[in-house]
C-alpha cells in the first residue's frame, strides 16, 4: 500500500451496486431485464445499429442518449470498411465487460486502479464462414485476453481481480457457455 | 409393529395426538446431538427417524466412501473417536457404528421406521386451558403435538440434477451419487461425470480406474491439499480457527452455504485428489456442462478461470494457515510447498452422447434437503429455509440443523453438530421459558422478534 489515509476511488458507486444487490435478493421480479438493439442495413455489408431503451427494475429505462454503431468488413474482403466487423464488437463486448468488472471489484476490495489495459485476439479460421470445409466452425477458435494492469496491490491480488471479473461477467458468460437463439421473420 | 427406541412418548397406529415438547426430525449424527442438548435441559422431546438410526448412511452411500475429515476430527458431545488410527478415515460402515452407537451413549428416545409426512404450525387454545402455540407432526405412525420442532433430516436428501437432464438420449444411463454403489453397477463403456466437488472427483476416479474412459464436466469447485506442512489440511483449518468462522462473521452466508464439498478423498496414502491427479490417469476434464441440444453436451469455454479461481482460492486459504502458522511456534517450514498449478487443456467444447462414446451419465451436482412435508410458509423462492444460524425467526420454535454453514464452518461436518446443537438448545430453552430472548452467548439473541 502506497497510502493508508487516501480512500480507494475507482469511480465505482460499489453502495449503490451492494445496495441493489441487496434490494432484489428479495424481489427476483425486479432483477429480471431485457437488453435490446435495432440493426438496419444501410448498403453492401454496412448496417447501422443503435441502442436506446432496455427494461429492468420492473420498467421501461432508456439510457441517456441513444448511442449508435456501424459495423461492416475491411476492404480485403471488398465491402467499405464502415465501422468495425460483427466479430469485433464481440471482443469489444467481451473487453468492456470484464474490465467494468475488474474495476468493481477493485474498488469492493478497496484497491486502487491506475491503469487497466486489454489486449483481445480472437483466432478464426473463415473457412468456416465461406463454407469452405464444413468441419470448421464459422465464430472464433478461441478468444485471448491480456490484461496489463497497475494497481496497488500485490500480483495474487491483481489475478484474484481478473478471475473475479470473469466469475461475475456476463458477456464472459454469453461467450463461453451456449445460449438458446430465437431468429424470427414478420 | 415396527421397531422402537427408548421413547417414552408412543402413539398408537392411528391419528391421535400425543403431547410432547419437542419433536427432532431424523436420526443422524445431527438430530442425535441435539437430542443429548435437549436432554441435558431437562427438555422432553422424541426423535422421527424414517428408517433406523444413520439410515442414509446405511442406504444412500458407496461402498469406497470414508469420511473427508480424519478420525480424531468425528467427535460429538460425549463420544470422541477412541479407535487405534486416529488419523484415517472412516468407512461408511465405521460411521454408522459410530452414529448407532452415539444413539447408545446419549440414550436417544428414537421412533424409528417413522415417516413424517406434514409439519403444520398450531395456535394454541387461548382458552386458559395452558395450550401454547406450537406444531403439529404427522406421520405415517401417528401425530405429535409439540412446542417446538428441530428439522435435523440431512443436507444430503434429494440429489439434485439439471434441468437439461430430461434431453439425456435414451441410449444413455444415468446414476445419482445416492444411488451409485460401485463401478459393477454401471454399463461397461465411457462415463461422463457432471460435477466437480468431491463426490464427482472421487468417482470419475474410481471409474476410471475401473477401465471406463471418463471425462468430467467441471463447474465452480473447492480445491485443497489432503496435507499441508505434515498435517491433515483439516488439523490446521481447526487449529486456525477456520473451520469455527461463524455465521454472522463470513461476508456472504448464502454464498457460503452453497460452496461445494473440497476436492478430497480419505485414503490410507493420504494422496491429493484434484484435476491434475484425474488427468494423470487419463480423465478429460471439460468445463461446466450447459445444456444438452439435440443429443449433444456443450460445455463451458470458462474452464481455465474456474481453476484459476479455486487455485487462487486455495493458496489464500494456505497463507492465512501460514500467518497462525507463524504467529503460533510453527515457523515458516513447508510453507512454500504448494500444490501445482491446475493444468487445463482445451479440449473439445462438445460431446455427443448419441455417439456410443459414453454410456453412462453420473449427476455428481449436489443435493437438496427434502421439504415437502414441511407445510410451514418459510421457505424462499428455491425452496430453502429462511433462518439464521439455525433459528428459523418466522417460526418461532422451529429450528434447522446438520446443514452447510449453519452456524459455522464445520456445521456440515460430523464434529460441526455439537456446537450446533449446544446453541440451539439454549436457545430453543429460552423459547419454551417464554423470555422472549435466548441465553447471553448465542448470537440468536439479538435476531429475535
Amino acid at each position: 500500500m502506497t497510502s493508508t489515509d487516501m480512500p480507494v476511488d475507482n469511480g465505482v458507486n460499489v453502495e449503490a451496486l451492494l445496495g441493489a444487490r441487496e434490494a432484489l435478493t428479495g424481489a427476483p421480479a425486479g432483477a429480471q431485464f431485457q437488453w435490446r438493439a435495432t440493426c438496419e442495413w444501410v448498403n453492401g455489408t454496412h448496417s447501422h445499429s443503435t441502442v436506446e431503451s432496455f427494461f429492468g427494475l420492473g420498467e421501461e429505462q432508456t439510457h441517456r442518449t441513444e448511442f449508435e454503431y456501424d459495423a461492416d468488413h475491411p476492404e480485403i474482403f471488398a465491402s467499405e470498411d464502415n465501422g468495425a466487423t460483427p466479430v469485433e464488437f464481440v471482443l469489444v463486448g467481451l473487453a468492456s465487460c470484464l474490465t467494468a468488472g475488474i474495476a468493481s471489484v477493485a474498488q469492493n476490495r478497496s484497491i486502487q486502479l491506475r491503469s487497466v489495459k486489454a489486449t483481445l485476439t480472437g483466432a478464426m479460421d473463415i473457412q468456416g464462414i465461406l463454407g469452405i470445409d464444413p468441419e470448421v466452425r464459422n465464430g472464433f477458435n478461441d478468444i485471448k485476453v491480456h490484461y496489463d494492469i497497475d494497481a496497488d496491490a500485490s500480483q495474487e491480488d491483481i489475478e484474484a481481480l481478473v478471475a473475479q471479473s470473469q466469475k461475475r461477467s456476463a458477456v464472459y458468460d454469453i461467450v463461453t457457455n451456449p445460449t438458446n437463439v430465437v431468429v424470427e421473420v414478420n | 409393529m415396527a421397531a422402537r427406541g427408548a421413547g417414552g412418548s408412543r402413539p398408537v397406529d392411528g391419528p391421535i395426538n400425543v403431547p410432547v415438547t419437542v419433536v427432532v426430525i431424523g436420526g443422524g449424527h445431527a438430530g442425535l446431538a441435539m437430542s443429548r442438548s435437549l436432554s441435558r435441559r431437562s427438555i422432553d422431546h422424541v426423535v422421527l427417524e424414517r428408517g433406523s438410526v444413520a439410515n442414509s448412511w446405511k442406504t444412500e452411500r458407496w461402498d469406497s466412501l470414508r469420511l473427508l475429515t480424519p478420525n480424531w476430527q468425528t467427535r460429538l458431545p460425549g463420544l470422541a473417536y477412541d479407535g487405534d488410527d486416529p488419523d484415517g478415515f472412516m468407512s461408511v460402515a465405521e460411521v454408522v457404528e459410530f452414529v448407532e452407537r452415539y444413539a447408545m451413549i446419549v440414550e436417544a428416545p428414537v421412533e424409528t421406521g417413522t415417516t413424517v409426512t406434514s409439519v403444520r404450525a398450531v395456535a394454541g387454545s387461548g382458552n386458559g386451558t395452558g395450550e401454547r402455540d406450537g406444531y403439529e407432526v404427522v406421520t405415517d405412525r401417528g401425530t405429535w403435538r409439540c412446542r417446538a420442532v428441530v428439522l435435523a433430516n440431512g443436507a444430503c436428501n434429494v440429489a439434485s440434477v439439471p434441468v437439461f437432464a430430461e434431453a439425456v438420449p435414451g441410449n444413455i444411463a444415468t446414476v445419482t451419487p445416492d444411488a451409485y454403489r460401485n463401478p459393477d453397477q454401471l454399463p461397461d463403456g465411457g462415463v461422463l461425470v457432471v460435477g466437480a466437488s468431491a463426490t464427482g472427483l472421487q468417482l470419475a476416479e474410481e471409474l476410471r480406474r475401473s477401465g471406463r474412459p471418463v471425462t468430467i464436466s467441471v463447474g465452480e469447485h473447492v480445491r485443497l491439499p489432503r496435507s499441508y506442512r505434515d498435517r491433515d489440511i483439516f488439523w490446521w483449518m481447526d487449529a486456525a480457527g477456520i473451520l469455527d468462522e461463524r455465521h454472522d462473521e463470513v461476508d456472504d452466508v448464502v454464498r457460503a452455504r452453497n460452496v461445494p464439498s473440497p476436492q478430497l478423498v480419505g485414503t490410507p496414502e493420504r494422496r491429493d485428489l484434484d484435476l491434475n491427479a484425474l488427468r494423470a490417469i487419463g480423465v478429460e476434464v471439460r468445463g461446466r456442462m450447459g445444456t444438452i441440444r439435440d443429443g449433444v453436451a456443450l460445455f463451458s469455454g470458462g474452464l481455465r478461470n474456474q481453476c484459476a479461481l479455486a487455485d487462487l482460492k486455495m493458496n489464500r486459504l494456505l497463507n492465512t494457515i501460514d500467518e497462525w502458522a507463524l504467529e503460533n511456534g510453527h515457523g515458516r517450514d513447508g510453507a512454500e510447498l504448494r500444490p501445482d498449478r491446475t493444468e487445463v487443456q482445451d479440449g473439445p467444447l462438445s460431446l455427443d452422447l448419441r455417439s456410443g462414446e459414453i454410456d453412462t451419465i453420473v449427476w455428481a451436482t449436489g443435493f437438496r434437503s427434502d421439504r415437502s412435508w414441511l407445510d410451514v410458509p418459510v421457505l424462499d423462492h428455491k425452496g430453502r429455509i429462511r433462518h439464521d444460524g439455525g433459528v428459523v425467526v418466522e417460526s418461532p420454535g422451529l429450528y434447522l440443523i446438520g446443514t452447510t454453514f449453519l452456524r459455522r464452518r464445520k456445521s456440515s461436518f460430523i464434529h460441526g453438530a455439537g456446537d450446533d446443537a449446544e446453541e440451539l438448545g439454549d436457545h430453543l430453552a429460552g423459547y419454551l421459558a417464554g423470555t422472549g430472548t435466548a441465553p447471553a452467548g448465542t448470537a440468536a439473541t439479538s435476531t429475535r422478534a
